[in-house]
């Protein structure tokens, strides 16, 4: 068990170690960021003394190298665009980030688990079949239209919510800021969630949808009817609970994306998440801010990966048992 | 429960001040990138300092110079290496101190430093003396009469705030921590900074005890200002009334804003010329397809070149009429500019297949054009219509357009054989422009020059603008040197960017062609 811990965790810096200098290499294709650091009446003695202070001059192997002696010690330097320390803007970014990931997560398991079953159940039925439909949209329009078809419908035509922003936030403890306690902030979350959510949502409406279906043909349900059981303690007692192991894993793995992919919800809704900062650092050559967040990223995919290897090795009882067959030959 | 209920008083509190006539939402699609004054020379960066800060000179919305912190200036009546800044007297920081001759000399020397981004526009500057308290003496390298129009973005900061707070050095963004400076403000400006969130929000309010309280409107007692970066998203906070006053306008959205009641539209030309640069200096060109020659040497390519470039086109289909066709690439509020010379490019396709056919290229041959496709108002598809527009007589243009970070390295290496540059004269003067694109390519001039274009005799008379101290006469040369620029064609000019500003019919306020709103000449009512 530790051994396999061990050699796991081993695997994930591996991979962590990679995915850095896969994008360290890439940086070089970004552009040259001294041009927007110094302004268009510099000099090119300036452009090479600043090259040299960033260290740009130096092969890209050796700029990795310094930011990973850096990154160990929890420095990641500072931001070519603000002059300030990464670590505090990304920390100071993370959580409307992570608020918004976390509604539109609620949002996505809850409307998708809701409707999956209903759709289920009523799999003839007019409205069930009108929401597939509909579901269609959630799976084929990209999300920057959705965005902006919302903000066009509730917040120029209706005027109900913000089209951008985050409202007003409070500060809770050192670094953690929070849209919940406000109207404006809860009103501002609406429109970016739903954005973010619907992908996810009308992905895990149609698992459950399916899955649900499967179950609801087996034979124990079939027992459980003849049993005289009602509907409704058929379906949320007995075919439910055996649907949602599958949805429950897919879930976990879709938090790391919508993480991820809040990158272009942020740039519609204007949200002061990292999304947002990670698109200002491209369009600058921010490279500090680009490598922290991107190691970021990957520290969280990886963890999550790992989580979800140990559950199952926990869980599963056949993986065990490989392992130990594996050794004895 | 407690904590929400006191947080929604505080928060409907809030919203009922802010509800008073006077607060300017007011965004654009960038942030500024310090509140340190002098590290970055970058437009959004100087507007946000602008309400805070003061020059000793300012623009106002026509591009004129009023006196900010200086009353009046001149150079010295016995001596044209000197200029002499009389300065406003009673002007206070926001902390209390007095505003003195001694903090000019301080905030110059500072914007002077090794580590300022405002240093090349003061790199004439031997000397800055306090005679008394509120005069100043700027000793230049030889004499150099547009000294004050170089002063307009140079902020003055107090000396005795900025030791205190160890701010003396400029924030250096390659070294060590973030600075005082950079997060927290002390000017003489209109107003006084709340709080500020990068890329998020900054809040501002009105300065109680600003000198100029009687001289400008002053109309807005507290500016809200949020980044938007999306087009889209800040045409609709316009649109939905949750912002006041908008920058950067689409061109595909002005009807919208403009047809929406309450809504208003301003329109100025920009300081700003777009045009296409072209290689002549090379041997030979990396992308073209004719060997051993390079047809940009030629003068006659350029010109036809130039000729096949339907400027109406691209300003009524590409630009939906916001641009002013240009004939050269010096905006028409700087110094040098003649109407004629705006004036001269004529779209004649057939003249142009003659010049081509004369100078050995009847079949054409073809170029890669390198264009951004994030800089400026519909960079790409201005580089698409001319492709097509070019290939009426035979040049076959590949175009590549990248986001500028990648692009504008292409002209300062001398990657680039043809491309789109533009260029805006904050100096409000053609040896600006002379400086940067004409003089031969070298280590003080001439670095977006990405012509190979390079002739002595012209050096020499940009290089004598510098201290030429007879108006009228440094006005011949520039004529001379344009006239040199005309006819090489060393560069196509395309048009004058236009700006946009949309804002609710409350804020009342002129355009600035440097996109620069300084918010106590605005009016709301």
């Amino acid at each position: 068990m530790l051994a396999y811990i061990i050699r796991r965790v081993v695997q994930s810096l591996l991979v962590l170690l990679v995915v850095g200098l896969v994008a360290f290499s890439m940086f070089s294709f970004v552009g040259d960021p001294v041009d927007n650091m110094l302004g268009q009446e510099r000099t090119q003695a300036d452009i090479e003394r600043l090259r040299a202070d960033l260290g740009l001059d130096k092969p890209f192997p050796v700029q990795y190298w310094r930011f990973l002696e850096q990154a160990v010690q929890g420095n990641f330097g500072l931001s070519y665009r603000q002059g300030r320390p990464v670590s505090e803007i990304l920390m100071e970014r993370l959580p409307a980030t992570l608020e918004l990931a976390f509604v539109s997560g609620v949002l996505a398991l809850l409307g998708g688990i809701g409707l999956g079953i209903f759709t289920a159940i009523r799999k003839r039925g007019f409205s069930a079949n009108t929401i597939m439909t509909v579901s269609l949209i959630g799976v084929s329009l990209p999300t920057f239209l959705i965005g902006v078809l919302l903000i066009y419908l509730f917040s120029v035509e209706l005027g109900w919510l913000p089209s951008f922003g985050r409202g007003d936030v409070t500060r809770i403890g050192d670094w953690w800021t929070t849209g919940f306690l406000t109207e404006s902030g809860l009103k501002a979350l609406i429109l970016p969630a739903i954005t973010l959510g619907l992908y996810q949502m009308t992905l895990i409406m149609r698992l459950v949808r399916t899955e649900m279906l499967e179950v609801l043909r087996t034979d124990y349900i079939r027992f459980a009817r003849a049993r005289g059981l009602r509907d409704r303690s058929v379906h949320f007692k007995h075919a439910l609970k055996n649907t949602l192991v599958p949805v429950i894993t897919i879930t976990g793995l879709q938090l790391g994306s919508i993480i991820a992919f809040a990158i272009i919800t942020e740039t519609v809704f204007q949200w002061p998440g990292v999304g947002l900062l990670f698109i200002n650092a491209i369009q600058f050559v921010d490279i500090p801010v680009m490598a922290a967040y991107l190691m970021m990223i990957s520290v969280m995919f990886v963890g999550i990966n790992l989580i979800v290897d140990l559950l199952y090795f926990a869980i599963d009882p056949r993986l065990r048992v490989d392992r130990s067959a594996g050794k004895t030959t | 429960m407690k904590v929400v209920g006191a947080l929604t008083a505080l928060l409907l509190a809030s919203t009922t001040l802010s509800a008073s006539a006077e607060t300017l939402r007011w965004a654009r699609a960038g942030d500024s990138l310090t509140l340190d004054p002098h590290a970055q020379n970058e437009g959004p960066t100087h507007t946000l300092a602008h309400q805070m800060y003061e020059p000793l000179i300012i623009r106002d919305h026509t591009g004129a110079m009023q006196g900010a912190l200086a009353t009046d200036w001149g150079p010295k009546a016995d001596d044209p290496n000197v200029w002499v800044f009389n300065l406003r007297e009673g002007v206070k920081y926001h902390d209390g101190a007095d505003f003195t001759a001694e903090d000019v000399v301080f905030s110059i020397n500072r914007a002077k430093s090794e580590k300022s981004n405002m240093k090349e526009l003061l790199s004439s500057i031997k000397e800055v003396r306090a005679v008394d308290d509120h005069t100043v003496e700027f000793v230049t390298n030889g004499p150099n009469p547009i000294l004050p129009s170089n002063l307009t973005n140079l902020f003055m900061m107090d000396k005795g705030w900025a030791e205190d707070n160890g701010v003396v050095e400029v924030q250096d963004v390659e070294g060590g921590e973030k600075t005082f400076a950079s997060t927290n403000t002390n000017g003489t400006g209109a107003y006084v900074l709340v709080s500020r969130e990068p890329d998020v929000k900054t809040v501002l309010t009105a300065n109680e005890n600003y000198w100029g309280k009687d001289d400008f409107p002053l109309d807005i007692s507290e500016i809200v200002y949020t980044p938007i970066q999306n087009a889209a998203t800040r045409v609709a906070a316009l649109l939905s009334g949750e912002v006041d006053f908008i920058q950067d306008v689409p061109v595909q959205d002005l009807g919208r804003v403009a047809e929406t009641e309450g809504l208003v539209v301003k329109t100025a030309p920009q300081n700003r010329a777009i045009f296409f640069g072209l290689n002549m200096g090379a041997d030979d060109l990396a992308s073209d397809d004719v060997e051993g020659t390079n047809p940009l040497a030629d003068v006659r390519v350029r010109k036809a070149m130039s000729m096949a470039i339907n400027r109406d086109a691209i300003k009524q289909v590409v630009m939906r009429g916001q641009s002013q066709p240009a004939g050269m690439i010096a905006p028409p509020f700087v110094n040098g500019w003649t109407a004629e010379m705006d004036s001269a490019s004529k779209t004649d396709v057939d003249a142009a297949k003659a010049l081509m056919a004369e100078a050995g290229y009847e079949d054409g041959f073809s170029i890669q054009l390198d264009c951004p496709n994030d800089r400026y108002v519909n960079d790409e598809a201005i580089c698409q219509a001319a492709v097509g527009m070019l290939a009426q007589i035979g040049v076959k243009v590949n175009l590549d357009a990248k986001p500028k970070a990648q692009h504008f390295p292409l002209i300062t290496n001398d990657q680039t054989d043809f491309y789109m540059l533009g260029w805006g004269v904050p100096t409000y003067d053609s040896e600006y422009i002379f400086n940067f694109l004409v003089h031969t390519r070298g280590e003080e001039r001439g670095s977006w020059n990405g012509t190979g274009f390079s002739n002595p005799e012209v050096d020499e008379m940009i290089v004598s603008l510098a201290s030429e101290t007879d108006l009228d006469k440094r006005n011949d040369t520039i004529q001379s040197i344009w006239n040199v620029v005309q006819d090489e064609q060393l560069y196509i000019p395309i048009h004058h960017q236009v700006l946009n500003w949309g804002m609710t019919n409350k804020v009342g306020t002129e355009v600035s062609p440097e996109d620069d709103p300084k918010m106590k000449f605005f009016t709301m009512n």
